[in-house]
């Protein structure tokens, strides 16, 4: 066997402070709700303090929102927006190591990932929203649209600097001001993006960020300052932000869970197939809301196809995020851990059959082997509640039919994947899924030029691509 | 083997056709990711090694004379004359009319001969011809014999002319009590796509090949890491299915460590462990030798030699 030996990313490249404030009006200031730890998940170690916002902070910062909107940045014509998103796109770039490194170490996600994945597509959102900042008027949506206002934006742990660059990048391009509460597992790379601003010498208040918990977030989504209000998380908090703003002027968007089905066709290209499947479900352990967690075979290649992915999981590496060959890292959390466990557990109550490659986990952090289930129905827990780890459900069809049926019969519809050789089939498919997203013979692709969004439970909106635009536009 | 089968055009283009399709893709984006992984250290030092003892090291001139091959079989031997634990190559790979003068300057050494046949590289010459070019390398004493397979049968969907041809130089490989492995060069540069590579692959391995090769190094593009990656799972599918292990040797356009070491990655990930030996991959190459004795120098000092410190050739 070809061992690797271990290939560790510095981590001298980041520059941890011990605590962190929070990011008002173009300052790093003094919260007035205490403080909480931000914790490395791959070895529990403390990485730093970072200040939790109360509801007066969160006054503040959407106070300097609103200033910085109506005296500068709403009046400040497109092509002036655009340089300050530009500048902060090629910063990104430039520090991209060093956000790399941060990211991985708060979040757990390997480096590779990281590095390869979240961090250019994040330059590449900015570098986007910046090139439609004086052209919002060709957008199709209108002929003279016009900024919200100061925008109130929840995202999750699971890709902290990304799901940052999906909502402050259209929001500035559009001509709103931000008051961003990033998820408080991931709050790091959020506040070495306030750095950021301040490089990009970014007008004090078009960028504010508040650090805390559940408290702080819905202290910026019921505010009545905020006119827009745009969340990326869990389902549940989802719908408690709905009840929240109903009957306001306030406008959502909400990007939400999702139970993503993977259809595998008898005539896929099979190793290719087997890729995607690993990509959709094992990418970033699995914490995506649009993961392929549901693997749909045809019955006539659904062993060969399970053998197949076996033999592939076998040279998937757990461990140290930080090694530059590791391709799942740490669960985020310790709560998310017991999460994973608790519904697993139940797949095998309900009788559907386990499996991991045979792997060591490190002694300490939070991790998870790498798990597929086969023999599992419809009526399985695993099979219809997200799970957010990288855990596969394996299911089986016969027809095409019935594999939309299948596919279908979720609360959810985020995402989807069909793997076949027949363009036709592809086509034919696409029109039946209740999913925004169908990708064809590939999965988990994303691209600042594409619009991301759910059907059902899995929230409404799009982020992302001209369609994002309308989110922060009157249009 | 085709005679086992049975099989004309129409059955083997049904069996070939029915091979899973691959999606171009995707397999260039999995071929890019096995080349991100990070050789260090320890697994680095053991990877130069096992690319110093994959190679075939390979002189195909028109120009070739038996000095210039003689020096090649010396350095095959002997890679780094004052570092003894620097292992042999493979084999020195050669035109037909140079085996007896490798095989002489060889003696005693392990190192293999190999020698390229069957009209080489064009393979546009009478199957007489083919048959006669490879009796008088194996009766020179070549060990190994890479062969071209009939590009323009292959794409004209002439499979089982392609697959005769192949059955037969195996057996001219085997006349006279002579075992020589039979290497086919698939010249995937001119078989355009990804399906084409796997079908001709398997129609190869069919056929009797013992090692399936990517290409002549005379015809661009030669070697890839995403048409070596297919090759990879060809061979593995077909060990599953039929017990018998066929090797794989990337050849043409290899020539740093680094890509060596990408090459080695996707064996190890691909058809897995048991391919990573010379009696399973190889390389075929003339100037990949050195950067890999100029990184193994490296790796033991902590210092860049230069080009002057090995050896020409």
């Amino acid at each position: 066997m070809f061992e690797y030996a271990p290939a560790p990313e510095s981590r001298s490249v980041v520059d941890l402070k011990p605590s962190y404030g929070l990011f008002i009006d173009g300052e790093f200031t003094e919260g007035s709700g205490g403080a909480f730890k931000s914790v490395n998940p791959a070895t529990e170690e403390v990485l730093a303090e970072v200040a939790m916002a109360d509801a007066a902070d969160v006054d503040r910062a959407v106070a300097a929102a609103r200033r910085a909107y109506d005296q500068v940045w709403s009046k400040m014509p497109g092509a002036e927006r655009a340089k300050y998103i530009f500048r902060i796109a090629r910063i990104i770039q430039e520090r991209a190591r060093e956000l790399a490194v941060l990211e991985s170490l708060d979040n757990g996600k390997p480096i590779r990932e990281s590095r390869d994945v979240d961090i250019p597509l994040a330059a590449a959102h900015f570098f986007y929203y910046a090139g439609w900042a004086d052209k919002l008027g060709y957008a199709n949506l209108g002929p003279n649209p016009q900024p919200l206002g100061v925008a109130g934006q929840v995202i999750p742990w699971n890709f902290p600097l990304l799901m940052l660059a999906w909502k402050v990048a259209p929001a500035l391009a559009c001509g709103n001001t931000v008051v961003l509460k990033p998820a408080e597992t991931t709050p790091l790379t959020a506040l070495l993006f306030a750095e950021i601003c301040q490089q990009a010498d970014l007008p004090p208040g078009v960028v504010n960020i508040v650090t805390g918990a559940g408290a702080t977030g819905a202290a910026v989504v019921s505010h009545p300052g905020v006119d827009k209000v745009a969340f990326t998380g869990s389902t549940e908090v989802g719908r408690m932000i709905a009840k929240q703003v109903a009957g306001t002027s306030k406008k959502v968007t909400l990007e939400l869970g999702g139970k993503a089905a993977n259809l595998v066709f008898d005539d896929a290209p099979l190793e290719q197939a087997i890729e995607g499947i690993v990509d959709g479900i094992f990418f970033n352990q699995g914490h995506v809301c649009c993961a392929g967690s549901r693997l749909l075979v045809q019955e006539s290649v659904a062993e060969e196809v399970v053998d197949r992915l076996r033999e592939r999981m076998k040279t998937l590496r757990v461990g140290d995020p930080l090694d530059k060959n590791t391709d799942i890292g740490a669960i985020n959390s310790a709560e998310q851990l017991a999460r994973i466990r608790t519904l697993t557990e139940a797949g095998e109550a309900e009788g559907a059959k386990r499996w991991s490659p045979p792997c060591e986990l490190p002694e300490r952090g939070f991790f998870f082997a790498p798990t597929i289930f086969t023999g599992v129905s419809q009526a399985h827990r695993i099979a219809r509640e997200e799970i957010f780890g990288p855990v596969l459900s394996v299911l089986t069809f016969r027809t095409p039919a019935e594999a939309v049926e299948k596919a279908n019969n979720t609360a959810y519809g985020l995402s989807a994947g069909v793997w076949t050789d027949k363009g036709s089939r592809i086509l034919w498919l696409a029109q039946r899924m209740r999913a925004g997203v169908v990708w064809a013979n590939t999965f988990n692709r994303f691209d600042p030029t594409s619009p991301f969004g759910g059907y059902k439970e899995s929230g409404y909106g799009r982020e992302g691509g001209r369609h994002g635009l309308e989110a922060y536009l009157d249009v | 083997m085709t005679a086992q089968l049975a099989l004309d055009d129409a059955g083997l283009r049904r069996l070939l056709h029915g091979l899973p399709p691959v999606d171009q893709v995707g397999a260039d984006a999995r071929a890019a990711k096995l080349g991100t992984r990070s050789i260090k250290t320890t697994a680095k030092a053991r990877a130069l090694d096992l690319a110093v003892r994959m190679v075939d090291l390979t002189t195909l001139e028109g120009a070739d004379t038996p000095g210039k091959v003689r020096a090649l079989c010396a350095k095959g031997a002997h890679p780094e004359p004052d570092q003894p634990d620097c292992p042999s190559v493979a084999a020195i790979c050669v035109y037909g009319d140079m085996v007896g003068t490798a095989k002489e300057a060889l003696a005693g050494t392990g190192v293999k001969v190999a020698a390229v046949a069957t009209a080489f590289p064009s393979g546009r010459a009478p199957l007489a011809v083919k048959l006669a070019d490879t009796a008088a390398a194996v009766e020179a004493g070549a060990d190994e014999i890479d062969m071209v397979i009939d590009r323009g049968a292959f794409l004209a969907g002439r499979y089982a002319a392609v697959a005769d041809e192949i059955a037969a130089v195996k057996a001219a490989c085997q006349t006279g009590g002579h075992d020589a492995h039979l290497k086919v060069i698939l010249e995937t540069g001119e078989l355009a796509t990804y399906d084409n590579v796997m079908r001709a692959s398997w129609l190869a391995m069919l056929s009797g090949a013992d090692f399936i090769k990517t290409s002549t190094g005379k015809v661009s593009p030669a070697a890839t890491l995403p048409v070596t990656l297919l090759m990879l799972e060809a061979v593995r599918d077909f060990r599953a299915q039929t017990g018998r292990q066929v090797g794989v040797k990337p050849a043409g356009g290899i020539r740093t460590a680094k890509d060596a070491i990408k090459y080695l990655v996707t064996v190890n990930e691909t058809a897995g462990p048991d391919w990573l030996d010379p009696d399973w991959f190889r390389f075929g190459a003339s100037s990949l030798l050195n950067d890999l004795l100029l990184q193994r120098r490296k790796l033991a000092t902590g210092v860049y030699s230069g080009p002057d410190y090995v050896t020409v050739d």
